[in-house]
């Protein structure tokens, strides 16, 4: 027995150390963030500065558009988002309920597809986008990624569980494919939606690599993007760059703690990164 | 009831992919090919997207690039700091929250934390971190009585700073994925073990292990093609330039450079592609190794 509580009492050490490391990064990133520039860079490091200096956010947020930044962070999150969902549903459905010539091959080659590292695509996507007149706007931010194989798989499989004999039953009834779908598949496979959504909300909303190269204008950028360029200008001063990136980060922490039984089941499940 | 497609069945499944391929034949498909076709384009006229010549120039340049050959060996080094320890760590970790434990939930959240959070913003914080005269870990390596260390202008300790923040940001990932395949082992054969006498070591070593072996291999072949991939720590950490005297440099990070700075389609192109063969290689050799040891 005693033995047990020493490696129960060995475990928790373990773990909580873990966690202090896990959890230190964000803690130094608030504390420095209500810091005044003095206490910055005062060693050793000063844990609960005198007076919160909020006043730093206020400064951070004004220095840079990040007002601007944050509206195109969510109107490229939740455009692509729901177009991503949408494209995802129709596609799914035909995949796993309807029969058409050539559907296996098709599905095979779009999963063969995945094996391509986004990076190859970067450059002629670029030329096709600038091509249509679109670099520096919503539609280069949006468009490419209002559809993913990778989802359209997840939602796939999903469908496929769910017992064909309901849509003869719904067919019996006169009920159409396409209400069928919208109105029985929809919503029993809410479990796969929640988590294509919550991954590819995630996903768009700290991407960067992507904005960075399809962005020009200040007026265009994203958080991350605007932040990159935001560090250049702050410099030295740590505070205010870490209250911008607390800014960013805040957002995601909070969906994170309200939804992380969906994120963390999600990924369990699907097993991808984002 | 087997169902025949008919000409009828395909127009209408026809309509409901149409959205979906429209855009992944434009973005995800036709780039596939294009990229193909722009690695050999050695005179290249964006701006008026004319092609003046083709050739295989682009991939001799490269292979005669001493900085492509750098990032190539930053990437490895990168890849093999960041996958093995990063599986070790998160396989501890994930054998300790397997156990009869209170708070496991809050662990796992704690943990996986990292993984929601924007790469950028969390470089930033680790950027201020390695602070060479500030930051806090020096400090902490100083009570140990430990010198400074000038973590991201040193280029001998540029590739070792971003390892750790990698392992650090996706040791959740890792867990949950090694949990979720703790979880599926047949509890009876730890009781069968147990009966049999077997000490936890040997049990992990011949249970656990093999059990886990095709999660295993999951988590190894996603770990090395996204550590393959590493730029966004990259040009976070160094503030946009591939660390001190190229010493970061990946070959995405390469990539990137041709491309964007240099506006080099053609070299960009024929790196990335060479990227992906890399990449596929890999991935090959690793089902190779993995078909003979994974035991379902």
């Amino acid at each position: 027995m005693q033995r047990a509580a020493f490696s129960k009492g060995f475990i928790y050490l373990v773990l909580i150390i873990g966690s202090v490391c896990m959890l230190l990064p964000f803690a130094w990133m608030f504390i420095t963030s209500i810091k005044s520039p003095g206490e910055v860079m005062m060693m050793p490091p000063v844990w609960i500065p005198e007076d919160f200096k909020w006043e730093n956010y206020k400064e951070a947020w004004s220095m840079a558009p990040f007002a601007r930044y944050t509206i195109n962070s969510i109107i490229v999150t939740v455009l692509s988002t729901l177009g991503e969902l949408v494209t995802t549903i129709l596609a799914a459905y035909a995949f796993s309920r309807m029969h058409f010539y050539g559907r296996d091959i098709l599905f095979s080659i779009l999963l063969g597809t995945m094996m391509v590292p986004g990076e190859v695509l970067l450059i002629p996507n670029y030329v096709t986008l600038s091509n249509l007149g679109w670099i520096d706007q919503y539609q280069a931010l949006i468009i490419p990624w209002l559809a993913s194989i990778f989802s359209i798989f997840l939602l796939r499989q999903f469908f496929l569980g769910i017992p064909q004999e309901l849509s003869y039953a719904a067919k019996i009834d006169g009920c159409n494919n396409f209400r069928f779908l919208w109105t029985i598949m929809v919503p029993l496979a809410k479990p796969a939606l929640i988590t294509i959504v919550l991954l590819k909300a995630i996903g768009s909303w700290n991407s960067f690599l992507w904005p960075l190269i399809v962005t020009q204008s200040k007026e265009m950028r994203t958080l991350p993007v605007g932040l990159t360029s935001f560090s250049t200008e702050a410099g030295i001063n740590y505070e205010l760059l870490m209250a911008a990136s607390t800014m960013i980060i805040l957002p995601m922490i909070i969906l994170y703690f309200c939804l992380q039984r969906y994120i963390i089941e999600g990924v369990a499940k699907a097993g991808i990164k984002g | 009831m087997i169902q025949k497609p008919t000409f009828t069945s395909t127009w209408k499944a026809l309509l409901y992919l149409l959205p979906a391929l429209v855009i992944l034949l434009t973005f995800n498909i036709y780039p596939i090919i294009k990229s193909f076709i722009m690695s050999f384009y050695t005179d290249y006229d964006f701006f008026k997207d004319i092609v003046y010549e083709y050739g295989l120039d682009n991939f001799t340049y490269i292979f005669q690039d001493a900085e492509f050959w750098k990032s190539v060996v930053n990437t490895l080094v990168f890849v093999i700091g960041v996958v093995p320890l990063s599986i070790v760590i998160s396989l501890g970790i994930a054998i300790l929250l397997n156990t009869k434990i209170r708070f496991k939930g809050i662990f796992r959240s704690i943990y996986f934390l990292p993984f929601v959070t924007s790469v950028i913003a969390i470089s930033m914080v680790w950027r201020w971190l390695y602070h060479t005269d500030y930051g806090l870990i020096n400090y902490s390596l100083g009570l140990f009585g430990i010198e400074k260390i000038a973590w991201l202008t040193d280029p001998q300790w540029a590739m070792p700073a971003i390892i750790i923040m990698c392992i650090w940001k996706g040791l959740g990932y890792n867990i949950i994925i090694f949990l979720a395949g703790l979880q599926n082992i047949d509890q009876q054969l730890y009781l069968a073990a147990q009966i049999d006498g077997a000490k936890p070591w040997k049990r992990f070593m011949n249970i656990t292990l093999p059990m886990l072996s095709p999660t295993m291999f999951f988590i190894s072949i996603v770990s090395v093609i996204n550590s393959f991939k590493v730029f966004d720590e990259v040009f976070a950490l160094f503030d946009g330039k591939p660390g001190p005297a190229y010493s970061a440099q990946t070959i995405v990070y390469y990539i990137f450079e041709k491309f964007y700075n240099e506006w080099e389609f053609g070299i960009a192109s024929a790196a990335a592609i060479i990227l992906f063969v890399i990449i596929f290689l890999i991935t090959l050799i690793q089902l190779r190794l993995g078909r003979s040891r994974i035991i379902y």
